[in-house]
């Protein structure tokens, strides 16, 4: 079903949906994915800021970064939830002896676009330069864009941009380049502890179930796939993630919807719209003479 | 809508509250990633953009006028409106390329054709109806190959319609919350703008005994621009905020008034003559330019703000879980 995505994208004998699962609960924050992706796409540099806000000077994805660590410092409880053996008065009562009695979790999450099913990028580009590989991910041909920026506003999760001193749109390749010869994407790579997994999407989708599982299991009772559905709104992502909160504390959409979903009506909305525009000007005309 | 994060510990999860005003709806707290949008801005430039939706929609009813003016024997109004048509259709096509990032290759945008693409489908449109409106133009003007002029008026104005209202689904198919929230009624809203914008040109510079039709086609349009929009407003839920607040609402007030007062002016215009003519004919024009300019930035203020992405999403997520469907959030 979803592994069908490049052959109703006209290529005859793809090869098996390839993408990432990213295991944001093992991400320790190294931004190696982001420097890994910097080198080998020659991205160029896109500002050097402290922005004050955790560790992240990277602030999100655009066009000249498209892996992007989140970091979200939370306070949690001392004893997390999930051990029901723990009595919390006597939690509590410990806690009053620490200072600021409660812990801080951190949340890292390296994000990234998500190569939709129904990537609204690709159909609303004008020109053709967004197109379906044979690995059913969603690449930008630099050298047909013409930067009209219609993808920039199209996209749910606000991934693809524009370069403003070169007028194009960029975003991440999933290495279309490394992924032709049979290479890993230069993130999945460097990761050290695998939490950006590369590989066939069934494959890692299986392996994403029983990881959620086990956390499950070890009272991580918070975690939950996000993208992973080929029933969502997007018809899943190729790109999917293992989130440990809500995916919009991550920055993340809690339920996207491809725009295009709708254009049916849009254009049917648009068409009754013109015969009443007619029948105006008609009505204009009707009647007196002056 | 009150509580539409999961319960549970959550510590100091940051969030934004709406922007420290009290709204009608009860307060929507909302997770965030410290407030940073989720949507990209529009990268368009507000000029660039609302130019080519407000030229495109006088370009279109202007090539209406035309054709029922030339049906009607009105030769002066005919002229006007062809001489507007060509003239804002050549301008709105100037302001795309304008906003390209790469406007030498604005020819790639008929590389293809992309039933997907809204701007696909108007490239081809425009391709097509730029040179009629041009050749009907110039054939009046000329004075010569009447029948040629008369062919290029009618197809001109055939394809009209769908050039005034098109720009509506162009800016509605996009994951922009104001926008494409309203993508049932913004067509309508666009096609009333658009009528008083065609109107209020030849008001403006065509002779009053001959513009009957455009005062009409004023009034008409005015009451379907208005009525659409605040249908519009109705309909589309948290997202109908931003045409209320801030900078859209400045241009949206403008709009109103001067496309209303315009309008009541056309109305009046056949006893007071050519002042008032010219008066209501700007009043038309500016008040369609800056509904545009108003939609344009009540569509960036929708995309800057977490809010309005995720609190709907939320609760169609909340919905969804009560009527029992399977899926669950993430
Ligand atoms: S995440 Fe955005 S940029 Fe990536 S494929 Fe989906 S729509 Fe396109
Ligand atoms: S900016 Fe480039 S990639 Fe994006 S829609 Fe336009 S032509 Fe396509």
């Amino acid at each position: 079903m979803t592994d069908d995505v490049a052959r109703e994208a006209g290529h005859a004998d793809p090869p098996p949906r390839m993408g990432f699962f990213t295991d944001t609960s093992v991400c320790i924050g190294c931004k190696a994915c982001e420097v890994a992706c910097k080198e080998w796409n020659a991205i160029p540099e896109d500002g050097l800021e402290l922005t004050g806000m955790s560790y992240d000077n990277t602030q999100g994805l655009g066009a000249s970064t498209w892996r992007h660590v989140a970091f979200i410092e939370q306070r949690v409880p001392a004893a997390p939830g999930g051990h029901e053996d723990v009595d919390v008065f006597d939690a509590a009562r410990d806690l009053a002896g620490s200072p600021g009695g409660d812990q801080v979790r951190w949340l890292m999450s390296s994000d990234v676009c998500k190569h939709c099913t129904h990537a609204a990028c690709l159909d609303v580009c004008p020109t053709g330069s967004l197109f379906r590989t044979e690995f059913s991910t969603v690449v930008v041909q630099e050298d047909i864009c013409n930067g009209c920026g219609y993808c920039v506003s199209a996209c749910p999760y606000g991934v693809i941009e524009r370069r403003p001193d070169d007028g194009r749109a960029w975003k991440c390749t999933l290495c279309y380049d490394r992924l032709g010869v049979g290479m890993e994407p230069a993130c999945a790579k460097a990761c050290p502890t695998d939490s950006i997994q590369f590989g066939p999407l069934e494959e890692l989708r299986e392996r994403a179930a029983d990881r959620v599982a086990h956390l499950h299991a070890t009272g991580e009772g918070d975690a939950r796939l996000y993208g992973e559905d080929p029933q969502d709104g997007v018809g899943g992502d190729g790109a999917f993630f293992l989130l440990l909160d809500e995916p919009e504390v991550y920055g993340l959409p809690p339920d996207p919807v491809v725009t295009t979903r709708d254009l049916a009506g849009m254009w049917r909305h648009a068409a009754a719209a013109a015969a009443t525009l007619a029948a105006l000007a008609a009505a204009g005309f009707a009647g007196r003479s002056r | 809508m009150s509580e539409v994060t999961r319960g549970g510990p959550n510590g100091g999860r940051r969030r934004r509250r709406g922007r420290g005003e009290r709204a009608m709806v009860p307060d929507a707290e909302f997770a965030s990633y410290y407030g940073r949008p989720v949507l990209k801005r529009p990268e368009w430039q507000p000029l660039d953009v609302a130019g080519y939706l407000w030229l495109g929609g006088l370009a279109g009813a202007s090539s209406l006028l035309a054709a029922g003016a030339d049906v009607t024997a009105r030769p002066a109004l005919a002229r006007t409106a062809k001489l507007g048509s060509a003239g804002a259709i050549t301008l709105s096509l100037a302001a795309l390329v304008h906003d390209l990032g790469r406007p030498a290759r604005f020819l790639n945008m008929l590389r293809v054709f992309k039933p997907t693409s809204p701007m696909s489908v108007g490239s081809w449109l425009l391709a097509a109806y730029a040179p009629l409106t041009m050749a009907a133009a110039a054939a009046d003007v000329a004075g010569r190959y009447r029948i040629a002029g008369a062919a290029a008026t009618a197809s001109a104005a055939a394809l009209a319609p769908a050039v005034a209202t098109y720009t509506a689904v162009l800016i509605c198919d996009t994951a922009v919350p104001s926008w494409h929230e309203g993508y049932r009624e913004m067509p309508f809203v666009f096609a009333g703008s658009a009528a008083t914008a065609a109107a209020g040109w030849a008001l403006a510079a065509a002779p009053p005994g001959q513009t009957g039709p455009a005062r009409r086609t004023a009034v008409l349009g005015a009451v379907l621009e208005l009525g659409a929009f605040r249908l519009m407003k109705r309909n589309m839920g948290l997202a109908a905020e931003t045409y209320d607040s801030g900078r859209p609402r400045g241009w949206l007030r403008a709009a109103e008034g001067l496309t209303a007062g315009g309008a009541l002016l056309a109305a009046l215009a056949h006893r007071r003559g050519r002042v008032c003519a010219a008066l209501a004919g700007t009043a038309l024009l500016a008040g369609s330019a800056a509904l545009r300019l108003g939609v344009f930035h009540a569509g960036v203020a929708s995309a800057e703000d977490p809010r309005y992405t995720v609190v709907p999403q939320r609760e169609r997520l909340a919905a969804r879980s009560r009527t029992g469907k399977p899926e669950e959030a993430g």
